[in-house]
């Protein structure tokens, strides 16, 4: 009997081959790449590699739309993180933002803990060292008791593997909105530093080199993650709970510590994290980036339990563990390092040159597949795209009546989960260790200074996935535009972006089109103020029961500072300062978070995105910002103008307000609005005309609209006035409102 | 002075104290690896922030037992000058070094934010450069920060003074309500009798640059340097 039979697998039908996640036809197609049935070790691969996941084959023709290159852009997509330069002396950027979505639904605190290890490993793994995380949360709302576990839960597990890690969590977003019942959304974002010439790829090259496995051993959790995450859930969903796996921060921290020692040295040619599909994914992505061939011998891979066959081994999605490539003759040199680092490195295997990953076990050659086919060849779908004929009825703004009591409409929505302070969530994240966060959480962006250096980048994760289920082209654009836009404001120049692509089944010509939308959104937007994508990953099919999250492409905007204490804050600084207002109020209310939340309507086009304003935004920021005219600055987002000038008196030194309007449109639509390219700045009144001259040389239409003072928060249009509230009161509802949900 | 930054598996402000204490405050500093029994001639040892051996078991346990920690007790006891911050305050009660624990905080999550904190002892080689009752804002960032002595042993630290910061509101009035975690008395920091271990959870060393939201930490450190003396 031969190895392979001994293990008794099950025969390879179509019908096991859908059991894994593998259409009829692409089986068909599998059996005619091959030239053979593959075998069910075999099977298992190819089906991970298919799975949507890992291939990208619904998404793939399109994301070639971003534009991915820019004169400071190093690594742009296709490496396991984007990298950008920072300084011309060489300091990068390595970062990227990825998807637990599936897991966290099943699983909150592993599911989310996990994400933010698969995320860091992604960014180590360049050779960069780990300097700022956030991420971008979408639950449903706080009034159903699951949500408020799948809450808890998921803000625990981050918060303990970032905390124990050692990276700081320096910020993110969090939304609430009913469509992410059942379908939370986990997207963990990472940024390393990383000197250009100490880069590391995944690389499997020189004929004999040996692949050492190195970090945790290998158990039989997460085994098939990877089509698990490319499914619909449905009622059997949480059975498959062992899908997914757990994360342990202390050993990830041993994990990179040895491994930036290690990649000092120049023992090694190649890295490469175990993700997602594991030891799968590493060996053949290696295997063909470098047009080698690689050799597993599987029995050796260190193992957590007994009796693993080599399916599990290959399909594992163990946390923790990487794979390299070293040069022949340096193994033992290798092992020392991990020694003392208490962690396992283990030579499984070496590379060859024939171009197929071939493993085996006990001698015997239970699997041979040729790499580059299956790694650059895999699937790729034109899937049909079509407007939803229901998009004409979601576009259609509805006539509302206006409230007769604003003040209590600006109450009600400063206590809105979305828009209230997030402080609950980040007081539970280290967010200053490493020393570098000049900026604290709750501004537009999170400042980090690079190797205690005057370097440093801001970073903003945004998405307003309304605008994106009203107008996916446009909510596209402004996902783009509004993360630039935070970067911008907090004085730095936006560069470069990640993102996670997260929507529902592509398989429905209509998610397809929001898909294909929102992706032509973001890319136009991209162009146009110079920000590439340099890294970024795909969550389809988030769906439950067949009801589909809004389209939510995830966008987080890195921009470089040359001198971090030219940094602006959102919060205003001093009293008698004068307030002004970069771009104009249009009274726009489709898609407003205060037409949801006072109308009960998710209706109406989005807001359109102008973005040569947007250019000329950026460009603005930048050299007010450069020239210190700035003493604090924040965007109007969600909630409008009101809200904005509300969260820029709440940084707890009780200055308030004093607006005097001169508009002709309706108060409600003048103060919740959410017309996009709009910014409030706090300027010292001696340089008013500076500033004016300098709006003015961009373009940009600015107004003064009042001063800051002590303690109350006053608006007024014309001879009316809207809102005259204390500061410590209004303060105290968006400051305690999650807090108070979570009791 | 020259410092040492011990470095267990799982310390994660291990570099952030070298950097203030070389960078900032210019002494010179070296690592001290958990595995080594040699501490390289130095007159601090800093034990620092994060999660040494993971946290298993119980903070600060398993460190206790590493080889360099039975080095830094008899450095100690020879009146070698000892801090720890935050995980590394949860060694020095662990190892015996300071009396009491820390246990999980009263709201049972990990809390990271700005504090104030009361110095309630000016007269220690680490507070030397606050005043008695000179209110500073400090970090914290721990889910383990509860700190609990026995009736006796709080007498003791009373009468001998080595309550050295409190936490308490703007005013220096150190009230439950400005208790981050449950800890009696709202200790956040004591020293030992003899005046030579320091252990805090706040993390100065978070705040000792001008670029930061305080300034306040650099003070602690300058102390130490200029009681020990030998710094640029």
């Amino acid at each position: 009997m031969s190895v392979y039979e001994k293990f008794g697998f099950p025969e390879v039908t179509a019908e096991a081959a859908k059991g894994m996640g593998l259409s009829e036809s692409e089986f068909e197609g599998v059996k005619k790449l091959l030239g053979r049935t593959p075998n069910y070790i075999e099977l298992g691969v190819i089906s991970s590699m298919y799975s949507e996941h890992c291939s990208y084959k619904s998404s793939r023709m399109h994301l070639a739309k971003f534009p991915t290159t820019a004169p400071w852009v190093v690594q742009g997509p296709g490496e396991n993180a984007g990298i950008i330069e920072v300084d011309s002396e060489g300091l990068c950027v390595c970062f990227k933002v990825e998807s637990h979505n599936h897991p966290s639904f099943i699983e909150p605190f592993q599911g989310a803990a996990t994400g933010v290890g698969g995320i860091l490993r992604d960014v180590f793994t360049m050779g960069a060292r780990p300097v700022a995380a956030m991420n971008s949360l979408r639950f449903g709302k706080l009034d159903k008791p699951k949500n408020r576990q799948i809450f808890e839960g998921v803000v625990a597990g981050i918060s303990h593997y970032g905390n124990c890690f050692g990276v700081p969590t320096v910020g993110g977003e969090v939304y609430f909105n009913s469509c992410y019942d059942g379908n939370p959304l986990v997207n963990a974002f990472a940024l390393g530093v990383v000197q250009k010439e100490n880069i590391y790829l995944a690389k499997a090259e020189g004929l004999g080199n040996p692949v050492i496995y190195v970090g945790a051993k290998t158990g039989r959790d997460g085994i098939h993650g990877a089509t698990m995450a490319s499914e619909e859930f449905n009622e059997n969903s949480e059975s498959k709970r062992p899908n997914v796996q757990i994360g342990d921060p202390f050993k990830e921290k041993l994990l990179l510590e040895a491994c930036l020692e290690l990649m000092k040295t120049d023992y090694i040619v190649g890295i490469q994290d175990m993700g997602a599909a594991g030891l799968t994914s590493s060996s053949f992505e290696m295997a063909s980036k470098s047009g080698s061939g690689v050799r597993l011998d599987l029995d050796m891979v260190p193992m957590r339990e007994k009796g693993m066959n080599p399916y599990e081994i290959m399909l594992s999605e163990s946390q923790e563990r990487m794979l390299m490539v070293a040069k022949k003759g340096y193994e033992d040199k290798v092992k020392a390092i991990f020694d003392k680092w208490d962690l396992d490195a283990v030579v499984i295997g070496e590379v060859t040159n024939d171009g197929y990953v071939r493993l085996f076990w006990d001698g015997e050659e239970v699997a041979a597949l040729e790499a580059a086919p299956l790694a650059d060849e895999a699937p790729k779908y034109n899937r049909p795209y079509a407007r939803g004929e229901y998009m004409d009825e979601l576009q259609r703004l509805p006539k509302v009546d206006a409230p007769a009591n604003l003040q209590k409409v600006l109450e009600d929505l400063l206590a809105n989960e979305t828009i209230a302070s997030k402080r609950w969530v980040w007081n539970q994240y280290d967010h200053m260790v490493r020393v570098g966060t000049v900026q604290l959480p709750g501004s537009d962006a999170a400042v980090i200074r690079l190797n205690e250096s005057e370097k440093g980048v801001a970073i903003s994760s945004d998405c307003n996935s309304r605008f994106c289920l009203l107008n996916p082209y446009e909510g596209g654009k402004a996902a783009i535009a509004e993360s630039a836009r935070n970067v911008a404001v907090s004085g730095a120049r936006p560069r470069a972006f990640t993102n996670c692509l997260n929507f529902g089944n592509p398989e429905k010509p209509d998610i397809m089109w929001q898909f294909v939308s929102a992706v032509e959104g973001m890319a136009e937007a991209a162009k146009v103020l110079e920000t590439p994508a340099i890294s970024g990953n795909v969550s389809l099919y988030n769906e439950t029961e067949g009801k589909p999250i809004h389209p939510t492409p995830t966008v987080v905007m890195v921009g470089v500072f040359d001198d971090v204490t030219k940094r602006i804050g959102s919060y205003f600084t001093s009293m008698e300062s004068a307030v002004y207002l970069i771009g104009e109020n249009t009274g726009y209310i489709g898609g407003s978070e205060y037409l949801a939340t006072v109308h009960g309507y998710e209706r109406g086009d989005a807001p359109e995105v102008n973005l040569e304003c947007e250019k000329s935004i950026i460009d603005f920021m930048c050299s007010a910002a450069d020239k210190r005219l700035i003493k604090s600055a924040h965007d109007v987002s969600e909630g409008g103008l009101a809200v904005a000038l509300c969260e820029m008196c709440f940084g707890g030194d009780n200055i308030g307000v004093n607006i005097k309007l001169e508009s002709g449109i309706r108060s409600d639509a003048l103060l919740f609005g959410e017309n996009h390219g709009r910014v409030i700045l706090e300027i010292d009144v001696n340089n008013a005309q500076v500033i004016t001259d300098l709006a003015e040389k961009y373009n940009l239409p600015i107004s003064k609209i009042g001063r800051t003072c002590s303690g109350l928060i006053e608006i007024a249009n014309k001879s009316e006035k809207v809102i005259s509230a204390k500061v410590s009161e209004l303060e105290k509802i968006w400051k305690n409102s999650i807090g108070d949900r979570m009791k | 002075m020259k410092a040492g930054v011990v470095v267990f598996p799982g310390s994660n402000c291990d570099h952030d104290c070298y950097h203030v204490l070389k960078h900032v405050i210019g002494a010179e500093t070296v690592f001290l690896w958990h595995k080594d029994t040699d501490l390289q001639g130095v007159d601090l040892v800093v034990f620092p922030g994060g999660f040494s051996y993971g946290d298993y078991l119980r903070c600060g346990a398993i460190a206790k037992f590493s080889p360099i920690v039975s080095e830094v007790i008899k450095f100690a006891e020879n009146g070698g000058h000892v801090l720890g911050i935050c995980n590394g305050f949860q060694v020095l009660t662990e190892s015996g070094l300071l009396p009491g624990a820390l246990m999980r905080n009263r709201g049972l999550k990990f809390k990271c934010e700005y504090v104030n904190l009361r110095v309630d002892n000016s007269d220690t080689p680490y507070t030397n450069m606050y005043a008695d009752g000179e209110v500073i804002r400090i970090p914290i960032a721990h889910a383990d920060g509860n700190y609990y002595i026995d009736e006796e042993g709080m007498k003791e630290l009373e009468e001998n003074n080595q309550i050295v910061f409190r936490y308490c509101d703007e005013n220096g009035t150190a009230e439950d309500d400005s208790n981050p975690n449950g800890s009696l008395g709202n200790i956040a920091g004591i020293i030992n009798k003899k005046g030579n271990v320091l252990g805090m959870m706040p993390h100065p060393e978070r705040c000792a640059e001008g670029v930061m939201e305080t300034r306040d930490g650099y003070f602690l450190f300058e102390s130490i340097a200029k009681f020990i003396g030998g710094c640029k």
